[in-house]
């Protein structure tokens, strides 16, 4: 038993070294597979970082009347977060949205000199509330629409903002739904591709495996080092493309912080190395196992 | 000098040929009931042809080529099925054996293909050996057996070459060495001298005569007249699919 496994691995091995150029263009098939794959599973981090960010941006802000005492609103903050729904609750005192107002349009003189005549602080303090999920802030609107509020709220801009919110959350939930289909997709095709190359190499073998049946070499003789050599090629194969992702994260990792500011993608792949290693070995190999058992399969019958 | 390289091939052959004497509770080792093989759409190979091969003994087969020695072989070999008719081998109904068991069957034959099928991407030591990886054999012996027969059918200074950088008469004893490594009952030669010249063909039937007195049943196809009138074993002659002779002391007669 052992000296047929080592006479199987040896064989596999063998006519690994002598069959180069037909090794090469299935490592570098596979390797495309693989790619795909891992590029699939880093999209869908990628993809739920930024859904996430932009999802982040939404939120609806409550007014106070000018003339609510900071305890109040701060009463109310209290009441909103007791709603399960809601994410968190932001308190924006009139000084604060003064002091972002004249950041923002600091160098803008109209706007300036027009504040100045006011004389006052004509800023409301502000509640900027955030959800989980957009259909939601229906739910916390209408608390807030509640009569005891009356007295203390300026306005809710929820009803201006509705059409928006919900058309992003739209977006992003179909964006995700399309991102799936299209990788499942993806990496049908990729594995379909590299086992059409497997299949086409062992066509080359189908002699040899004819002429093994007929000196008496029993079905799991011949097959083994095709298997054998599936596997490596699957190896070398998921070892280059985790180098090759390493170099592109890492390429790639200053312009996309660029685009997406807080997005690491070197980050990222370091921090799933493990879980990458492990798909990319795992698919490799058994695309490569596999592919190699059910070609040989047809050329067994003789 | 040729005289002492004949008694090196001698000795040499002794430790190979410990063959064993058990078929004696068998009337016949192989049986051909009413063969009759038909290729898609019209083509007749073998038109009932019947026989039966002893335990030990030495059987021609002769005939144009086209006679049907081939598919007679392929049958045997059940490489092929037959359209109609039975073959026995040691009991055994040849049809019958599922795939996963035609191993153990076509282990105990030793077949030298008139096209060598020898394995391309193994050299002539690595194709020999296999026939013995195959059966189990161990390292050692394998590493001794094959320096062993390749030193019998003088390839010595070929053993690592591949089929491709071998000549036909090279490579057609590359296949008789493969076919008797690995000690079996009956060995089905094919055409063995076709590539050969006179002096090797005279040197394998001389060995294949030897490991026949061993005990070795040998079935050999040719259609070498000087061969069959010299030998004087049994002849079998197919004629067009048909069998129309069987003699017990052959003579080439076509």
């Amino acid at each position: 038993m052992f000296t047929l496994i080592k006479r199987i691995f040896r064989s596999g091995w063998q006519s690994l070294t002598r069959n180069g150029g037909m090794i090469a263009a299935n490592i570098f098939i596979m390797t495309m597979a693989i790619s795909v794959i891992t590029s699939l599973f880093l999209f869908k981090d990628v993809s739920q970082f930024l859904i996430s960010s932009i999802q982040e941006k939404v939120d609806v802000s409550v007014y106070f009347k000018y003339e609510t005492a900071e305890e109040d609103v701060l009463k109310v903050k209290e009441e909103i977060n007791k709603i399960p729904e809601v994410k968190e609750v932001n308190y924006v005192p009139k000084e604060e949205a003064l002091k972002r107002f004249t950041e923002k349009h600091g160098d803008n003189p109209i706007l300036m000199e027009s504040l100045a005549e006011v004389g006052i602080n004509p800023f409301l303090a502000s509640l900027g509330i955030k959800a989980f999920r957009a259909q939601q802030y229906e739910a916390v609107v209408s608390f807030l629409e509640k009569p005891q509020f009356n007295s203390l709220i300026e306005k809710i801009d929820y009803h201006e903002r509705k059409p928006v919110i919900e058309s992003i959350y739209s977006l992003t939930s179909n964006f995700d739904r399309a991102g799936i289909v299209f990788s499942i997709i993806l990496a049908l095709v990729a594995i379909l591709v590299a086992f059409n190359t497997i299949r086409l190499s062992i066509y080359n073998s189908r002699e040899e495996i004819k002429i093994q049946r007929l000196v008496g070499a029993s079905n799991w003789f011949i097959r083994g080092p095709f298997l054998v050599q599936g596997a490596i090629c699957g190896f070398f194969a998921a070892l280059i493309c985790l180098s090759l992702f390493a170099l592109l994260t890492w390429g790639l990792n200053s312009k996309a912080e660029v685009l997406f500011p807080g997005l690491g993608l070197f980050g990222f792949f370091v921090s799933s190395f493990w879980l990458i290693l492990l798909i990319q070995l795992l698919t490799g190999i058994i695309l490569g196992i596999i592919s190699s058992l059910i070609a040989v399969k047809r050329y067994l019958r003789v | 000098m040729r005289r002492r390289l004949k008694c090196k091939r001698r000795r040499g052959l002794r430790p190979l040929l410990h063959l064993r004497f058990r078929y004696a509770k068998a009337r016949y080792m192989i049986k051909f009931q009413n063969i009759t093989k038909i290729y898609p759409p019209n083509t007749v190979a073998l038109n009932d042809v019947s026989f039966e091969v002893e335990p030990k003994e030495f059987v021609c087969l002769v005939g144009k080529s086209g006679a049907g020695k081939t598919t007679l072989l392929k049958l045997l070999l059940a490489e092929e099925k037959p359209t109609s008719g039975r073959i026995f081998f040691d009991d055994q109904d040849v049809q019958k054996i599922k795939s996963g068991h035609l191993p153990q069957l076509r282990r105990k034959i030793g077949a030298v293909f008139q096209d060598y099928k020898l394995l391309p991407s193994k050299t002539a030591y690595e194709n020999i050996a296999y026939a013995m990886e195959v059966i189990g054999a161990s390292d050692s012996e394998i590493a001794r057996d094959v320096a062993e027969i390749l030193d019998i059918v003088g390839l010595t200074e070929r053993t690592h070459n591949f089929p491709v950088q071998l000549s036909g008469g090279e490579k057609q004893r590359v296949v008789i060495a493969r076919a008797l490594i690995h000690r079996p009952e009956v060995i089905l030669a094919d055409e063995p001298t076709g590539n050969l010249d006179p002096y090797h063909a005279l040197d394998i039937i001389r060995l294949l005569l030897k490991i026949n007195e061993f005990g070795t049943t040998i079935i050999l196809s040719t259609h070498n007249k000087e061969i069959i009138n010299s030998l004087g074993k049994r002849t079998i002659t197919l004629h067009e699919g048909k069998m129309i002779r069987d003699e017990k002391i052959g003579r080439f007669i076509l």
